[in-house]
């Protein structure tokens, strides 16, 4: 492998992990602050990707997709967390579990019916329509490092209002202890609605511009959502900053499994989070 | 009461971030006694008890039990050597009746994960020390009711009777009274009088007539440091507990 | 006490053991050329009954939320096609002990990773565990990757030159599930009235008590996940069986899912409940099956709405029928411990066992 090929792996492996984190990010908050163990996120993932799919097609303008896919995707969770998550916040994971499986089963099956089982795909917008040439035979995309550039420039907001905000400072003080949250006189309710309704915004942004990168197919929210837990069972549940950690780790280690031992390279995350677990069983930054 | 203490500690101190909740604290239980711990709210009475029951472990300093620092062993490994402690909060098993609640309590001693499939002869003393248990705290007429139909007070009672079954050498108390009517605190009192000439005690306990009716010694804490160590009268005597802990007591009270 | 129901969960389970024991005998009878089908379908039903009571262990009796339970169902299945001879019936006898040695080796290694986290990190590392096994075996070479592998003949049951139990008829086959499913559940319910099961509802209501209390929870639990493993293992391997194939999908977490639904449908912590639960579970997914190709909706609705207004299942309108305005609100696992003798009986020492 020359350092050419190794450089465009480790921005692959640096992009899937930026876009993991975005994911990642809104499921551990969601846990760390309301309780709540949502299985659905990887679904909405998938429905940020077919709104963005489906919305491009209409509109024939991919940001201006992005524009409207956006709002209704948060409407969608805002939906989601009134009529259902809001019996479930002092019940048992169990029933968090068995509700939230109820919903991947009806939001599966609601994009079948509506966008039917066709794998889509959606074009690489422009102005990044482009491919800077690195080497006389390598080239990467340039929207790859716009993607990039949008997830850091989110984990670095996310960062600000973490550590600079008031509502940082529930959020850090809800991952220690969640109880303490409602002893600081917040209104919780508020509160959880806007947890809810980021983290969704974040998991269905990421669906909607990892879009172009890969192919729309009615399973992806599954297989994102168990990625996504490995990251936040290493990084350590409610902690951001173990979900950036995490993400990329696993992002570099997926990437770097499927092009150096792809035997083996669809468990290596498990591995790892096996290895975690047994030096640090509440994960690396908990 | 010249023995070796058979609990100790040494420069106990712990810390929480920036908040010093048990600072500096040496402080000894010697078998047979009853050693109260008094102090107003947030003065580290019950971070002291979870440092003695090693569910926390301390910033500096080391606790002693029988001489052996229990630095570094599991809560489970320290209630095996003896130490049994009550929680503040209710802490029995709703589902099981008052019996089996003993039971699993001192079922413990018969060992090992697969002790509990232990012969008939072993359950048979299991079943017989656990309602001598319930006799000696009042519940035996309760033996077959569910924890969870029980009323607060026996609940507390029984709290106290699981202690009892695990046989411990030396018994940590959480405000075993607290939330607690005057009647059933006199009648708790009068159970933890009636255990005074068989166990070890230290009781955290706001009730001052329960605490100078029981105890032997007394520990007044403020702010995570000791104010005042000593026999019973003694303390009743001290000016320095009575400006610090009963003024502000007796503020709380008429405020 | 706890684990002991009122006297008409064993009349209704008898009652309904009876029926379904006797189909072979009404059936043709009374669906003709259909009842080969339904046979069929009541083999399928029992076996997952079984998948259930076993994950019933972990999830409804200790409260560890397994999201990754298909992991054993589909190494039971995987064991016995990768370990039967190609042209050849295996045998019984030493297949079943291979499938439960497997699983309980398994289940060790996995229970030793997973037993030290708690609450949502035990679902989510089951679930992941889960994962890496249907990864492994979907694309290693040797396991027919997403195609699975074909089962070509059954086991056999034989003494000697004899054949105790010919398995490749559905009749026999039948029996020898509701037989496995009869056995676990007398073992289960062995296992949850012992003092071992007591130690396991101590740590479903207060785990860190137990521990004060000197007790080494994670070696319970640790047992406890391995019997589970088994059990479900076992089920697997009849699953494949009855197929005739395995398939990476019994190992998917969609797997791990449905069997969950199945407990929560049936009544969670009282092992006779996932058994209706199971047959519930199928005989809806059947009924929306006919009704609409898009059944998923219908069933994550179904589901959704046993969480909201039925979240101890069948076993909890049996164990408790509504109608008491009480029992609306105390929580549910209180009720489980109605049945019990009157207070007033002479309190004399007595092995919890023998009560009630």
């Amino acid at each position: 492998m020359d350092l050419a090929f190794f450089g465009v792996q480790l921005l692959n492996g640096l992009q899937y992990g930026l876009l993991l984190f975005l994911i990642a990010s809104g499921l551990t908050l969601i846990f760390g602050i309301m309780g709540i163990i949502n299985l659905a996120h990887g679904a909405m993932y998938m429905i940020g990707a077919y709104l963005v799919y489906d919305l491009t097609l209409r509109l024939g303008n991919f940001w201006l997709a992005i524009a409207v896919a956006i709002p209704i995707a948060v409407v969608l969770g805002l939906i989601i967390e009134r009529l259902f998550l809001d019996t479930l916040y002092k019940r048992d994971h169990l029933y968090q579990v068995l509700l939230t499986f109820g919903l991947i089963l009806v939001i599966n099956e609601a994009q079948r019916i509506i966008w039917g089982g066709d794998v889509h795909s959606v074009a690489v917008p422009a102005p990044f329509d482009a491919s800077l040439q690195l080497t006389d035979n390598l080239q990467y995309s340039v929207y790859r490092l716009f993607v990039m550039g949008v997830c850091l420039a989110l984990a670095g907001v996310i960062y600000w209002v973490i550590r600079h905000t008031r509502l940082g400072i529930i959020i850090r003080a809800g991952a220690v202890n969640r109880d303490m949250v409602e002893g600081l006189g917040i209104n919780v309710r508020t509160l959880f609605t806007l947890i809810f309704s980021v983290g969704v915004a974040l998991t269905a942004f990421a669906g909607m511009i990892a879009a172009p990168l890969t192919s729309i197919t009615p399973g992806m929210g599954d297989s994102i959502l168990i990625t996504c837990f490995v990251v936040v069972v290493i990084g350590g549940i409610g902690s951001i900053k173990g979900a950036f950690w995490g993400a990329i780790l696993i992002g570099m280690a997926e990437t770097f499994g499927s092009v150096l031992i792809p035997s083996i390279a669809s468990m290596v995350i498990y591995l790892i989070m096996a290895a975690v677990l047994l030096v640090k069983p509440r994960g690396l930054f908990a | 009461m010249s023995d070796e203490p058979i609990l100790a500690t040494h420069g106990l101190t712990r810390r929480f971030g920036g908040l010093v909740a048990v600072n500096n604290v040496d402080f000894d239980v010697t078998p047979g006694e009853i050693h109260a711990i008094l102090g107003p709210n947030g003065a580290g009475k019950s971070t002291l008890i979870n440092l003695l029951s090693g569910e926390i472990s301390p910033s500096e300093g080391q606790v002693l039990f029988h001489g052996k620092p229990i630095q570094g062993k599991s809560v489970r490994q320290i209630a095996r050597m003896g130490i049994g402690r009550s929680h503040q909060k209710t802490n029995i098993f709703p589902r099981l009746n008052c019996l089996q609640n003993c039971e699993l309590a001192g079922r413990i001693h018969m060992g090992g994960v697969f002790g509990s499939w232990r012969s008939r002869q072993r359950a048979q003393k299991v079943s017989e020390r656990a309602l001598d248990v319930l006799e000696t705290c009042h519940l035996a007429h309760r033996a077959y009711t569910p924890a969870a139909d029980m009323s607060y007070g026996e609940q507390r009672q029984l709290q106290i009777a699981m202690v009892l079954a695990t046989a411990p050498s030396l018994m940590l108390l959480d405000e075993p009274m607290a939330g607690m009517g005057r009647e059933e605190t006199v009648q708790v009192t009068e159970l933890l009088e009636s255990l005074t000439d068989r166990y070890t005690l230290v009781l955290i306990e706001h009730d001052m007539d329960s605490v100078f009716r029981l105890a032997d010694r007394i520990t007044v804490m403020v702010d995570g440091c000791v104010l005042e160590s000593g026999p019973t009268d003694q303390i009743r005597a001290s000016e320095k507990v009575r400006d610090v802990y009963l003024g502000r007591h007796h503020e709380e009270a008429t405020a | 006490m706890l684990h002991r129901y009122p006297k008409r969960v064993a009349i209704i389970m008898l009652v309904l053991l009876a029926i379904v024991a006797t189909f072979p005998l009404w059936g043709p009878t009374l669906f003709g050329s259909q009842s080969d089908f339904i046979l069929e379908k009541l083999t399928l039903m029992v076996i997952l009954a079984l998948f259930a009571m076993s994950l019933d262990l972990l999830v409804g009796v200790i409260g560890l939320v397994s999201l990754g339970h298909a992991l054993f169902f589909g190494l039971g299945a995987y064991t016995l096609a990768l370990a039967s001879p190609e042209f050849d019936a295996a045998s019984l006898w030493w297949m079943l002990p291979l499938v439960m040695l497997v699983a309980a080796v398994a289940a060790l290694v996995v229970g030793l990773l997973v037993i030290r986290t708690k609450g949502i990190f035990f679902i989510m590392t089951t679930l992941a565990f889960g994962q890496m096994l249907y990864y492994l075996i979907s694309t290693a070479p040797f396991a027919g990757g997403t195609d699975g592998v074909f089962i070509m003949f059954r086991p056999s049951v034989t003494a000697g030159e004899s054949v105790l139990l010919d398995l490749d008829n559905p009749q026999t086959f039948f029996y020898l599930c509701l037989g496995m499913l009869v056995a676990g559940f007398l073992f289960l319910r062995w296992l949850t009235r012992s003092y071992f099961g007591q130690v396991l509802d101590g740590i479903h209501d207060n785990e860190h008590r137990m521990q004060a209390l000197g007790y080494a929870t994670g070696g319970y639990k640790l047992v406890a996940f391995v019997i589970s493993g088994v059990l479900a293992a076992v089920a697997g391997m009849l699953a494949a069986m009855q197929y005739g194939f395995a398939n990476p999908a019994q190992l998917g977490w969609h797997t791990s899912g449905e069997v969950l639904m199945m407990l929560i449908l049936g009544g969670m912590g009282t092992i006779f409940g996932p058994i209706l639960g199971a047959f519930a579970y199928e005989i809806l997914l059947y009924v929306y099956e006919h009704l609409t190709v898009h059944w998923p909706i219908l069933m994550g609705l179904t589901i959704i709405a046993a969480v909201l207004v039925l979240p101890r299942g069948i076993a909890g309108l049996i164990i408790a029928p509504p109608g008491k305005a009480e029992l609306m609100k105390s929580p549910w696992l209180r009720r489980l411990g109605r049945n019990r003798p009157p207070a007033d009986i002479p309190v004399k020492p007595a092995v919890p066992n023998k009560e009630g």
